[in-house]
């Protein structure tokens, strides 16, 4: 009978993995190749399985599906991944092999905004710094912790403003902040101001918050001359991917006052977090979860189900 | 009181002692930059310690006409009737539950508050103190500190706040401004008030319990007064549920505090973030260790921005009232 179901292959695992078990485990044949240390033809003969009968993939960027990978799956047609970014798929292969790849769409950019607001709040009232003092000192002077700053009339740069960045921008303009953006090409139906180049974007901001995917263009985007052009006041926010950033420099600005602080929800070699960031109090900590809420991973396994389906069953 | 521990006033040396007078009690933050700016336009009396009573004090008090206050010092009638020549009493706090003002009024004192002063940052806060404790974000940065190297990350799902119903409690200018945020998050506003509020269409809801049982999370704005301590009790912290949340930046007697622990201790309410307790600065054990809490030490309103704007304020209501004209932010009883 379980010979039957077709064979999925899991790399990573995906965080909804359990979640995603406990609901499809009647239609899918499971090998969990993330539990093992073996190089993937070993791990399927453990599996009693031949690669020519494995057919889809289901993964996360903590075990990227590369090139030796898909070559060593010759019946290989879907790859389904739980994020919206595909950076951890070899898509290029895909496409010469007719792969599908099925990420997640945007329709978690209102989750995702959400918490690029959070980890600004957060940093601009020290919130979670407020959170260890209270938990720590027992008796506090009321009113006597470092002051924060209100989000009304910052200048808030979004670097990236596609459906994350839209919904970033929708929530801080009811704070009363400024919007404007960087992104590849001016976006005429919106009357945000455009800015070209990062680093005026950055002179002209007192936050940045980093929207965008990763790509070749994007990578490190946000360097060592866009942070000092922010300046010792402006305030950076990560939702998109942490290589983004040029984290040491980031690490280096953070330390010295160079910047004034950082909301960060992604990181350049997660799950590694620069051990320096753990000591500072204006930096916000938080482990790529701008996604992670129960309605998110049970939308993401359905649309992960339906793409399966369609798949097996044309 | 011993006669050795009775307590000098500090008066600032200045020129002009013809400047006029006003007492400054209960240490508020604003001090410092209130006699930067301020000094050359008034004579500020400091009591030598941190008092929170006036009975020490020796200097003769008879001829005060202005008092200063923070919200940790209370303006009580034993107090009232030691400046009997007092006309003028200025909080540097938006609350106003540590006056008297029934006793102030039949002595025809006049108080003036915050205001609005704050109620951008109070809501900024409210808003933050929200998400943080449904995103467990604050949980999340501490698993992130403590965890160990290349660990994978498992942390437990926070609620999504999109479509989620919030029920603000108080919907005066500090409730509005959390309802226009939360309105484009997507959230649903419900509310309570004293009285239901003609100018605007949120869905109005006379009993605080039956609010709790359609909202999601309650965020409590309103002032503290006889009627609304204690406003979320035992019934109402039941109605809003195993996974309902409590954001509270109005003062920490609007809640049942030891209630509220208990309820958190048993899993009876989903959290709670919280910038007010009920005796400050006391914060009840039990919660420190909670990762369902948000803990913050009654910093909303405290921006550098705030301190100066607070300083102007306070400044313009005392030449309001030395010239007999209307005070700026007047607290009426």
């Amino acid at each position: 009978m379980d010979s039957e179901l077709p064979a999925l292959l899991v790399l990573g695992p995906p965080m909804v993995f359990k979640l995603f078990q406990s609901h499809y485990s009647h239609k899918y044949r499971f090998l969990n190749a993330f539990s093992s240390h073996l190089p993937l033809p070993e791990f399927l003969q453990t599996q009693q399985t031949h690669p020519s009968s494995v057919r889809a993939i289901l993964c996360n960027p903590r075990q990227p599906v590369t090139a030796d990978v898909i070559r060593s799956l010759p019946s290989l047609g879907i790859v389904a991944t739980t994020t919206v970014g595909a950076d951890h798929i070899d898509t290029a292969e895909c496409r010469r092999r007719g792969i599908q790849v099925v990420t997640l769409g945007s329709q978690f950019a209102p989750d995702v905004a959400d918490m690029a607001v959070a980890l600004l709040i957060d940093v601009m009232f020290k919130i979670s710094a407020g959170d260890r003092f209270a938990k720590k000192s027992i008796h506090f002077k009321p009113w006597s912790f470092p002051s924060g700053s209100k989000l009304g009339g910052k200048r808030v740069g979004i670097i990236g403003l596609g459906r994350i960045g839209g919904e970033v921008a929708k929530r801080l303009e009811a704070f009363d902040c400024i919007i404007m953006y960087h992104s590849r090409n001016k976006n005429p139906s919106v009357s945000y101001t455009f800015y070209s180049n990062v680093v005026d974007l950055a002179s002209n901001s007192d936050v940045l918050i980093l929207c965008c995917p990763l790509t070749e263009q994007t990578k490190y985007i946000v360097n060592k001359e866009v942070m000092l052009a922010l300046g010792k006041g402006g305030i950076i926010v990560n939702v998109g991917r942490g290589a983004l950033i040029d984290e040491k420099e980031l690490v280096q600005c953070l330390m010295k006052g160079e910047i004034r602080g950082a909301g960060l929800d992604v990181f350049e070699n997660e799950p590694n977090v620069p051990k320096e960031l753990f000591s500072l109090d204006n930096v916000v900590l938080s482990p790529h979860a701008g996604a992670i809420t129960l309605d998110c991973f049970m939308d993401a396994c359905e649309h992960v189900a339906k793409s399966f389906d369609a798949f097996f069953s044309s | 009181m011993a006669e050795e521990e009775k307590v000098e006033l500090q008066q600032l040396k200045h020129e002009n002692q013809d400047l006029p007078q006003v007492l400054v009690l209960g240490s508020p933050t604003c001090l410092q930059t209130l006699k930067q700016l301020y000094s050359h336009k008034f004579r500020f009396l400091i009591p030598n310690t941190s008092l929170d009573s006036l009975y020490p004090l020796t200097a003769p008090l008879s001829s005060i006409s202005a008092v200063i206050c923070s919200a940790s010092f209370s303006i009580t009638a034993p107090v009232l009737r030691l400046l009997p020549s007092l006309r003028l009493v200025v909080t540097t706090s938006a609350g106003t539950d540590h006056i008297d003002l029934n006793e102030c009024g039949c002595r025809g004192i006049q108080v003036a508050g915050a205001g609005k002063l704050f109620s951008d940052e109070v809501a900024d806060m409210a808003v933050g103190l929200l998400i943080d404790v449904m995103r467990r974000v604050s949980a999340a940065d501490r698993f992130v500190r403590t965890i160990c190297e290349a660990a994978t990350w498992d942390f437990p799902l926070g609620y999504k706040i999109s479509g989620k119903r919030i029920g603000i409690v108080g919907l005066g200018s500090i409730g509005m401004e959390v309802a226009k945020r939360l309105e484009c998050f997507g959230c649903t506003i419900l509310y309570h008030s004293k009285h239901k509020k003609s100018a605007v269409s949120y869905p109005f809801y006379n009993s605080v319990i039956d609010l709790a049982a359609t909202s999601n999370a309650l965020v409590l704005c309103c002032a503290l007064n006889e009627e609304t301590r204690h406003i979320v009790n035992r019934e109402v912290m039941l109605a809003l549920g195993k996974e309902g949340f409590i954001v509270n930046v109005g003062r920490g007697s609007l809640i049942d505090e030891k209630q509220l622990v208990k309820f958190l201790m048993d899993g009876e309410i989903g959290g709670a973030a919280l910038d007010v307790f009920e005796d400050e600065p006391n914060v009840p054990k039990e919660l420190l260790s909670m990762d369902n809490v948000v803990l913050t030490p009654h910093c909303a309103a405290f921006t550098s921005e705030c301190i100066i704007k607070l300083c102007e304020l306070v400044a313009g209501n005392i030449e309001a009232s030395l010239s007999d004209k209307p005070l700026i932010t007047q607290v009426k009883w």
